[in-house]
């Protein structure tokens, strides 16, 4: 495998302010993977994410020591090239990237840009409305979305170009549970359909660490934790550390009952039948025991 | 801000067969809606993107009047009522702060509201101070709005229409782009509030904080009303939840599961553990 992103010593600082937004920080993602980043407001998040598409320090100026190489393409250190136009940010406001009056126009901008057929944009468009879930409101006004809709319309944009690296800041941030889930399969599809690298920064991390493969923790512009996301999760001491996000409820529910003493629970990371069943299961022993 | 005594046979709000189309546009968003919401209640208002949610709390002062149908504010029609009159009786929190906020310094933002509301000297000072104080903004009162961080903005589009005290306050998804600690804070804020008297119409999608603060749910779900009860039923509808886009929340999945072990309560997980460790520790007192 080839990394598709690798980034080192990476360290950043806005003008004027008086902390770095990134301290030290270092992770690959390889080609076809699948990252999840998390950590509370203000961690470094959401510039991480600037850095990735090539944003900065051209479009967003900062301060910056390290490199990011993105598709094989040095995009910040010391001799910084463009990036790659098939590298996809949806950012964490849609309404900030929706441009079309209606949401064709919105899907076809993208594409026309890069002068592909008007054929072949018909037959994305088709292709991404199935996607994520907006077909039928192709002649709507963009204007007249839900919050979630244009939420959609903005991943369906980005979809649009056929990106190999896909960033997304907060995709999912004001869908309903269902829409959350369908992005997560958007998410899979593309995995197991192309061979798209996947960036997601999300604060649902119950539901997404499921399908990442790697999993970056970031406090303070700094790296909290980085690795195997089924171990990250069950890390409950490291959630309270942090803070900011909600543990998986099966990890919360095993850490409880092991701290008030009532089940010595293993460790469930996601899976809360499991998790269930156990505790079930001593529960009952423990009423047997002492009858 | 004197705290209005709780009373649940007084209507805020009386929805009445609202239908509701944007100009232009054949397909209703709202359709023959009915709703009652009573002084003192804490609401959660559900549903899947595109429901109507935001449509129908857009009727509730004025920023949308009914195709057909009527609201009514305490008996009277908001067509009828001044934005004064209505701005006093519902305070309206947009979902995206940016919506909202356009002043270039935190306090002349919170003092807005109250001022065109007649307020003057100090007792739009005190109003000023007393909203940002309960946001814990205080230190920011001189800041530009446009510097803070999105949870800071949503905070202080809050204190903004809490400055106007209004009697019900609509909040549209408060927690949008928020962290955990952030979306707690924003939500301690509204709780508080409602203790002192006031009405809560909520809308969002996350139900982990929907089980913990709200009282009644009402489930939209394509522009009508679905379902409507108390949090705790609602929740355990599994129909009306699957129809509106709704998970139940993991807390409720497991009180329900370890209620034979004596979980009562599924508003957290601490709860449900600290009340299966009180019961199995009676069960046992009690065999010795």
């Amino acid at each position: 495998m080839t990394a598709a992103i690798e980034v080192a010593g990476l360290w950043l600082a806005y003008p004027g302010a008086d902390t770095a937004a990134l301290r030290d920080v270092a992770f690959s993602v390889q080609r076809g993977e699948l990252m999840l980043i998390a950590g509370p407001s203000g961690a470094g998040k959401s510039t991480l994410c600037s850095c990735l598409r090539g944003l900065v320090p051209n479009t967003i100026v900062a301060e910056t020591r390290g490199q990011v190489k993105v598709a094989g393409r040095q995009v910040l250190g010391p001799e910084p090239v463009p990036s790659s136009d098939d590298v996809a940010l949806v950012l964490q406001d849609a309404e900030a990237q929706i441009i079309g009056m209606s949401v064709e126009d919105d899907l076809a901008f993208g594409p026309e840009n890069y002068g592909v057929p008007a054929e072949e944009i018909r037959a994305r468009i088709s292709e991404v409305l199935d996607l994520v879930g907006l077909r039928g409101l192709e002649k709507r006004d963009t204007y007249a979305l839900s919050g979630g809709q244009k939420q959609r319309l903005a991943i369906a944009s980005a979809l649009m170009i056929r990106p190999a690296i896909l960033i997304l800041d907060e995709p999912t941030s004001e869908l309903d549970p269902v829409g959350k889930a369908q992005v997560l399969e958007i998410i899979s599809n593309l995995r197991t359909e192309t061979s798209t690298t996947v960036v997601i920064v999300e604060h649902e991390i119950g539901r997404f660490a499921s399908v990442a493969d790697t999993m970056l923790l970031l406090d303070h512009g700094a790296v909290a934790a980085y690795g195997n996301p089924a171990s990250l999760v069950s890390d409950i001491e490291l959630f309270e550390r942090v803070g900011g996000e909600r543990p998986p409820p099966a990890a919360e529910l095993a850490r409880r009952m092991r701290d008030a003493r009532l089940v010595e629970c293993p460790s469930y990371g996601l899976d809360l039948g499991r998790a269930l069943a156990d505790i079930e299961r001593e529960l009952e022993s423990h009423g047997s025991c002492s009858r | 801000m004197a705290p209005a005594v709780a009373s649940f046979t007084e209507n805020v709000i009386s929805v009445r067969d609202l239908t509701f189309s944007y100009p232009g546009t054949a397909v209703p968003i709202l359709r023959k809606v009915n709703l009652e919401v009573r002084r003192g209640e804490f609401i959660a208002l559900l549903g899947s993107n595109g429901a109507g949610k935001t449509t129908l709390a857009k009727h509730f002062n004025g920023l949308h009047c009914p195709t057909s149908g009527q609201v009514l504010l305490h008996g009277r029609p908001t067509t009828e009522l001044g934005l004064r009159e209505l701005a006093k009786i519902v305070g309206y929190c947009y979902q995206n702060p940016d919506h909202q906020i356009f002043s270039s310094s935190v306090e002349n933002e919170v003092k807005f509201g109250p001022r065109n509301l007649g307020l003057t000297g100090e007792a739009l000072a005190s109003r000023v101070s007393e909203a940002l104080a309960v946001v814990g903004m205080t230190e920011f009162a001189a800041s530009n709005p446009f510097v803070l961080g999105r949870g800071r903005r949503q905070l202080l589009a809050v204190a903004s229409i809490l400055a106007m005290d209004p009697e019900l306050l609509v909040v549209d998804e408060p927690t949008t782009g928020l962290d955990l600690s952030g979306a707690q804070q924003i939500m301690r804020v509204l709780g508080r509030w409602h203790e002192e008297g006031r009405t809560m119409v909520v809308i969002t999608h996350d139900m982990d904080l929907v089980v913990e603060y709200t009282t009644r749910c009402v489930v939209m779900a394509d522009g009508q009303i679905i379902d409507d009860g108390p949090t705790q039923e609602v929740l355990r509808h599994n129909d009306t939840m699957r129809a509106a886009g709704l998970e139940e929340p993991a807390v409720v999945t497991i009180s329900d599961r370890l209620s034979r072990f004596g979980s009562a309560r599924c508003k957290s997980i601490a709860d449900v553990v600290a009340d299966v460790g009180a019961h199995m520790e009676a069960e046992h007192a009690g065999r010795l």
